[in-house]
C-alpha cells in the first residue's frame, strides 16, 4: 500500500481532474437535458421530433462510441470545444482553457450522453405532476412557457430529484472512460500510467483509484437517501 | 345585459376517434345568464364545457366568445382563456403553492398586476368564499370544499367575463357540497355569466336561467328550470329525471 502514499499527489490531482470533469458535465447535462425534455413535451410536433431523436441517439449509443466520436472525429471537422473557454470559468477550471482540446471534448461527450438520461428522468417527473394542474394553468391564460416555469417544472424537479441523482452517479462512474480518450491526469489515466509505464502493483493502485470515485459517489447517494426520507415524511 | 350572445356555439361537432361526442351542437349564452347543463354520464356535457375555452379542440363548427372566433393554440388563445374562468371537478389547485399564491399567480403573470395589488385582491376573494384564514396553507391541508372554494377564487381573480364549472361538486363529500353551491349561487345572483355542468338539481332549480339537457352528444332539450323539471318534453329527459329525483 506504499504506492498510495508515495504517489498521493498524483491520486489527489487525478481526483481533482475527475471532479472538475464531473461537475462541469453534470451542470451541462442538467441544462441540456432540461432543454431536451422541454422539446419533448412541446406542443409543436417538429420540436418534439427533435427531442425524441436526440434521446433515441444518445440513449442508445455506447458511451465509448460517443467519447470516441467527440475526442477524435470532432477535431477533424474543426470542433475543439473552444466555446467552453469561458473567461473566469477557465480560471477556476484550468483544463477548460488549455490548448489540448481533450478535456473540453470529454465534457461535451459526457454532457451529450448524460443529457438524454436527464431528459427521461425529468420527463418521468413531469408525468408525475397531475395533468389537471397544467390544465388549470392553461385555463388561467398562462402560456406554455409560463405553465412550465411556474406550475409544472417546480413540481417535476421535486419528483425527479432522486432518479436524477442516480443519473449523475452513473455519470461520475462513466467519466472514468475519459482517461482513455485523451484526457491526461484524471483518476483512471493515473491508474493506467502507474500500473503500465510506472510498473506499480495493480491491486493497491486500483484500491486508491476506487477510493477516489467512492468519495464522490457515496456522499451523493447518501444525500439522495436523505432527500427521499425527508420527502416521505412531508407526504 | 345586451342581446349579443357572449358565447355562441354553432354547428359544433367533436369526435374522439370513432366516438362522436358532440353532435351538431348549437347553443347561445347571453351575458349574465346562468346555464346549467345536465344529463347522464357520457352525454358530452363535460366536453361541451371544455370546448368553450378550447381545452378540447372541436372537429368542426364554430365557437365565438364575446364576438370573436376562438383562436388556435398560442398567445391569443391564452389571452382569451384568461377571460373565461374555469372550475374543475378535481379542483386542480397548484400543489406546490399556498392558497393565496394559487389565487395570485394568474393576475401577476397573465394580467401583470403588481404582486401587492394581486395579494390584496386575492385576500378579498378568499374572504368572499370564506377561507381567508387558510391563505397561507397548502392545498393538501384543506378539505375538499375549501379547496374547491379556493379554486373558484383563483378563477375569479382573473376578473373573467364568464365562468365554466365542470361538475364542481362531484368529488366532494356530501356535507361539503352546500358550501360550494352557496358561493356559486351568490355569484349567479351578482350577474356572472355561468355555464355549470352538474348533477345538483337543487342548484339548477334555484340559480339557473336555463337548463340544457344533453344525451348521447346531443342537446335534447332546453328550457327554464321550472318548465324543465315540471314538464320535461323528451322521453330521455323524463327517464333521466325519474331516476335522479325521488
Amino acid at each position: 500500500m506504499d504506492v498510495l502514499i508515495k504517489y498521493s499527489d498524483q491520486f489527489v490531482s487525478g481526483f481533482w481532474v475527475t471532479f472538475q470533469l464531473c461537475l462541469l458535465s453534470a451542470i451541462g447535462a442538467l441544462v441540456v437535458g432540461t432543454a431536451v425534455a422541454v422539446l419533448r413535451i412541446s406542443p409543436v410536433p417538429p420540436l418534439r421530433a427533435v427531442g425524441t431523436a436526440y434521446v433515441t441517439v444518445f440513449r442508445n449509443m455506447p458511451l465509448t462510441i460517443v467519447m470516441f466520436f467527440c475526442a477524435f472525429a470532432l477535431p477533424t471537422i474543426g470542433v475543439n470545444g473552444n466555446f467552453l473557454k469561458i473567461p473566469l470559468l477557465d480560471q477556476l477550471f484550468r483544463r477548460l482553457g488549455t490548448d489540448l482540446p481533450f478535456f473540453r471534448l470529454a465534457v461535451i461527450a459526457l454532457t451529450l450522453y448524460t443529457a438524454a438520461f436527464v431528459c427521461e428522468a425529468l420527463r418521468a417527473g413531469i408525468n408525475a405532476v397531475p395533468a389537471g394542474q397544467a390544465e388549470a394553468a392553461r385555463s388561467l391564460g398562462l402560456t406554455f412557457t409560463q405553465n412550465l416555469r411556474h406550475v409544472v417544472l417546480p413540481q417535476a424537479w421535486k419528483a425527479a430529484i432522486v432518479p436524477l441523482g442516480s443519473v449523475i452517479i452513473a455519470m461520475i462512474k462513466n467519466s472514468a472512460l475519459a482517461g482513455f480518450f485523451g484526457v491526461v491526469g484524471d483518476l483512471s489515466s493515473v491508474a493506467d500510467r502507474l500500473t503500465g509505464a510506472g510498473g506499480e502493483p495493480i491491486i493497491p493502485v486500483f484500491i486508491g483509484i476506487s477510493i477516489g470515485y467512492l468519495i464522490m459517489t457515496i456522499p451523493l447517494g447518501l444525500l439522495l437517501d436523505r432527500i427521499e426520507k425527508r420527502r416521505a415524511v412531508a407526504r | 345585459m345586451t342581446d349579443t350572445p357572449l358565447v355562441q356555439i354553432t354547428a359544433v361537432n367533436k369526435w374522439y376517434g370513432p366516438l362522436h361526442v358532440l353532435q351538431d351542437i348549437n347553443l347561445e349564452i347571453t351575458k349574465g345568464e346562468v346555464v346549467v347543463v345536465i344529463g347522464p354520464s357520457g352525454s358530452g356535457k363535460s366536453t361541451l364545457c371544455r370546448v368553450i375555452n378550447r381545452l378540447e379542440p372541436i372537429t368542426s363548427g364554430s365557437i365565438r366568445f364575446d364576438g370573436r372566433e376562438l383562436p388556435a393554440e398560442g398567445k391569443a388563445l391564452a389571452r382569451l382563456r384568461s377571460e373565461v374562468g374555469m372550475v374543475f371537478q378535481s379542483f386542480n389547485l397548484f400543489a406546490h403553492k399556498t392558497i393565496l399564491e394559487n389565487v395570485t399567480l394568474g393576475p401577476v403573470k397573465v394580467l401583470k398586476d403588481s404582486p401587492s395589488k394581486a395579494k390584496e385582491a386575492g385576500m378579498a376573494l378568499l374572504s368572499r368564499v370564506g377561507i381567508a384564514n387558510q391563505a397561507d396553507k397548502y392545498p393538501a391541508q384543506l378539505s375538499g370544499g375549501q379547496q374547491q372554494r379556493a379554486a373558484i377564487a383563483r378563477a375569479l381573480a382573473m376578473r373573467p367575463k364568464a365562468m365554466l364549472f365542470d361538475e364542481p361538486t362531484s368529488a366532494l363529500d356530501p356535507e361539503m357540497v352546500s358550501e360550494v353551491l352557496d358561493v356559486m349561487t351568490s355569484l349567479a345572483r351578482e350577474g356572472m355569466t355561468m355555464v355549470v355542468v352538474t348533477h345538483e338539481m337543487g342548484f339548477a332549480r334555484q340559480a339557473a336561467n336555463r337548463v340544457v339537457f344533453m344525451a348521447d352528444g346531443q342537446v335534447v332539450e332546453e328550457a327554464g328550470p321550472e318548465e324543465f323539471f315540471a314538464r320535461p318534453k323528451s322521453a330521455r329527459a323524463q327517464d333521466f329525471l325519474s331516476k335522479i329525483l325521488h
